[in-house]
């Protein structure tokens, strides 16, 4: 696969800043009247959330609106396709490149979690291949999105629509189970909840439960934007 | 750079065949373009130039008839078929993120050359766009005529055996023209198969060993270009600027006018010598007048039409 060109990408000005201040404002702030958040300190509880969004964010935003520019603004995937590559592989190269930077956030604000004492033990290590996974997975629905863009506009609908309400929802700001069960039962079918439920446990020294359930959901969505993805923009670029 | 090949025919076409919205845009091209040839194709706006170029390189699919090139059929080889062929898109897609270099780099990368032979190559083809010095820039630092010269070094990477060219030169001074003609005869030199598109009957006229005047997705003409002014029009041009109908009338009497053409205020009389008119202007007062050869711009607003395109 010909994605090397890819890595060398443009430089790494992670949006890491968000979601310090939330892990710090909220985490101090909200944390003193919360207390303790299903046996764990409320930071602790917010910590993994925050990974987990931070994730999202990172993938979404790189298969948007950088995706978007090289795509249409820049022409860069046109020039791409003028060489042996294919649409498939462009693609995959943006997937892969998003999720690498999913990867790259994650890593940070897990340095910054253990300087503050978050994280209970090694197996917080695993915290990386599923935030890669989640970011192969936004990064691809990020890319679906763009497959059907006309302008950066556009994007605001699928953040605003999707995306914040999904993060509000999901179990990153508190437990899912205050909510109304028809809510629990719509944020358990979008796949952020999925990926806070392994990440979680792994952080705080907790045991993983229906690992092969919550990977599925990821995986599963994502193939299934990733492919319809490939296929709108095979249309929009090759008519 | 030298060029092998043991096809006569690089790019071949049968009933070549497209439509958007059931509007033919390519319609029903036969076409055969020998290896070695400098092929120009000319045409006005929408008359399908751009559509058969991306057509060759898979951006386009067929909607019938046939393509092949370099004896691989399109659509089913196009990466196979692309790793053999350069492209110098009408729009710029240099990477700006990236330096001159980077570019060169990252392009070379995609046709899976090794880091040692694109370090090789990348000096060459720096020095072959005179673009040495600026190894390091930025693509924001660099002239209209340098970016011009890198997307050219870019399309030559992979060492193609045909260059496609959409319309190369637009948007460019004089002086980068005349430089980026250089390096396109350099190419042709040595050896390499190249097909243009272009709006200017100079650029066609000196290049090409072969110009293609399409409109409406078809040939209209197809020629060398001297052969197309000796073959497709009157020798000589007659423009009348500026006049009233009287004298209009008094030179239309010349018997040797073949074609008359009136577009605003310019007549446009067109024959072999045009002897009587020419007499009747030199007696006259009226001076705003110019009596020149045919060329190449006359063949193609006789095939194509004065009116505009949009």
């Amino acid at each position: 696969m010909r994605v090397w060109g890819k890595l060398a990408g443009p430089s790494l000005i992670g949006n890491f800043g968000e979601p310090f201040l939330y892990l710090l404002v909220l985490g101090y702030g909200l944390g003193q009247f919360v207390g303790e958040v299903q046996g764990m300190s409320y930071m602790a509880f917010l910590a993994s959330g925050v990974i987990c969004t931070s994730a999202v964010n990172s993938a979404s935003f790189e298969g948007m609106y950088s995706a978007y520019t090289r795509m249409d603004v820049q022409q860069t995937w046109l020039g791409m396709l003028s060489t042996p590559v294919n649409v498939a592989e462009v693609v995959f190269g943006e997937v892969l490149w998003a999720a690498t930077k999913s990867l790259i956030s994650v890593s940070a604000i897990l340095i910054v979690a253990t300087a503050l004492g978050l994280i209970a033990d090694a197996w917080a290590l695993f915290i990386l291949p599923i935030a890669f996974i989640t970011g192969l997975c936004f990064a691809s629905l990020a890319l679906l999105v763009t497959s059907r863009a006309k302008s950066y506009d556009f994007f605001l609908y699928y953040t605003t629509l999707v995306i914040t309400p999904m993060v509000l929802l999901s179990g990153v700001f508190f437990p899912i189970d205050s909510l109304p069960s028809i809510v629990q039962v719509l944020a358990k079918s979008l796949p952020l909840y999925h990926a806070i439920s392994l990440v979680r446990p792994l952080m705080t020294g907790g045991e993983v439960t229906q690992i092969v359930l919550h990977l599925s959901v990821l995986i599963v969505f994502g193939l299934i934007a990733g492919l319809l993805a490939s296929q709108r923009i095979q249309k929009r670029l090759i008519k | 750079m030298t060029v092998v090949n043991s096809e006569e025919f690089i790019v071949q076409t049968k009933q070549l065949y497209k439509a958007y919205n059931g509007l033919p845009v390519v319609n029903r091209l036969n076409l055969n373009i020998e290896t070695g040839c400098f092929c120009g194709i000319l045409g006005p706006n929408g008359a399908g130039k751009t559509t058969t170029l991306r057509m060759l390189i898979g951006h386009c699919p067929i909607d019938a008839g046939e393509l092949s090139i370099l004896g691989l059929s399109m659509p089913e080889n196009a990466s196979l078929i692309r790793e053999n062929v350069g492209v110098v898109p009408q729009m710029d897609n240099l990477d700006p993120d990236f330096t001159v270099q980077e570019n060169l780099y990252v392009y070379g990368r995609f046709f899976g050359l090794s880091k040692a032979v694109l370090k090789q190559r990348i000096v060459e083809l720096l020095e072959f766009a005179s673009l040495e010095d600026k190894a390091a820039c930025k693509i924001s630092e660099l002239s209209g005529g340098m970016r011009r010269r890198l997307t050219l070094a870019r399309a030559l990477i992979n060492k193609p055996k045909l260059l496609i060219l959409d319309e190369p030169t637009t948007g460019l001074d004089p002086q980068a023209r005349q430089a980026i003609w250089q390096k396109l005869r350099e190419l042709k030199k040595q050896g390499l198969t190249l097909i243009l598109t272009t709006h200017y009957m100079e650029e066609a006229e000196r290049l090409c060993d072969r110009v293609m005047v399409m409109d409406h997705g078809s040939i209209m003409a197809d020629a060398p270009p001297k052969q197309l002014i000796r073959d497709e029009i009157e020798t000589h041009v007659l423009e009348v600027h500026a006049t009233d109908t009287v004298l209009i009338e008094q030179l239309k009497k010349d018997s040797s006018i073949k074609r008359f053409e009136q577009s605003g205020d310019i007549s446009f009389f067109y024959g072999d010598k045009l002897k009587h008119a020419l007499d009747i202007l030199e007696q006259g007062t009226h001076d705003d007048y110019l009596y020149r050869p045919a060329n190449l711009e006359d063949v193609f607003i006789k095939l194509t039409g004065r009116d505009l395109r949009e």
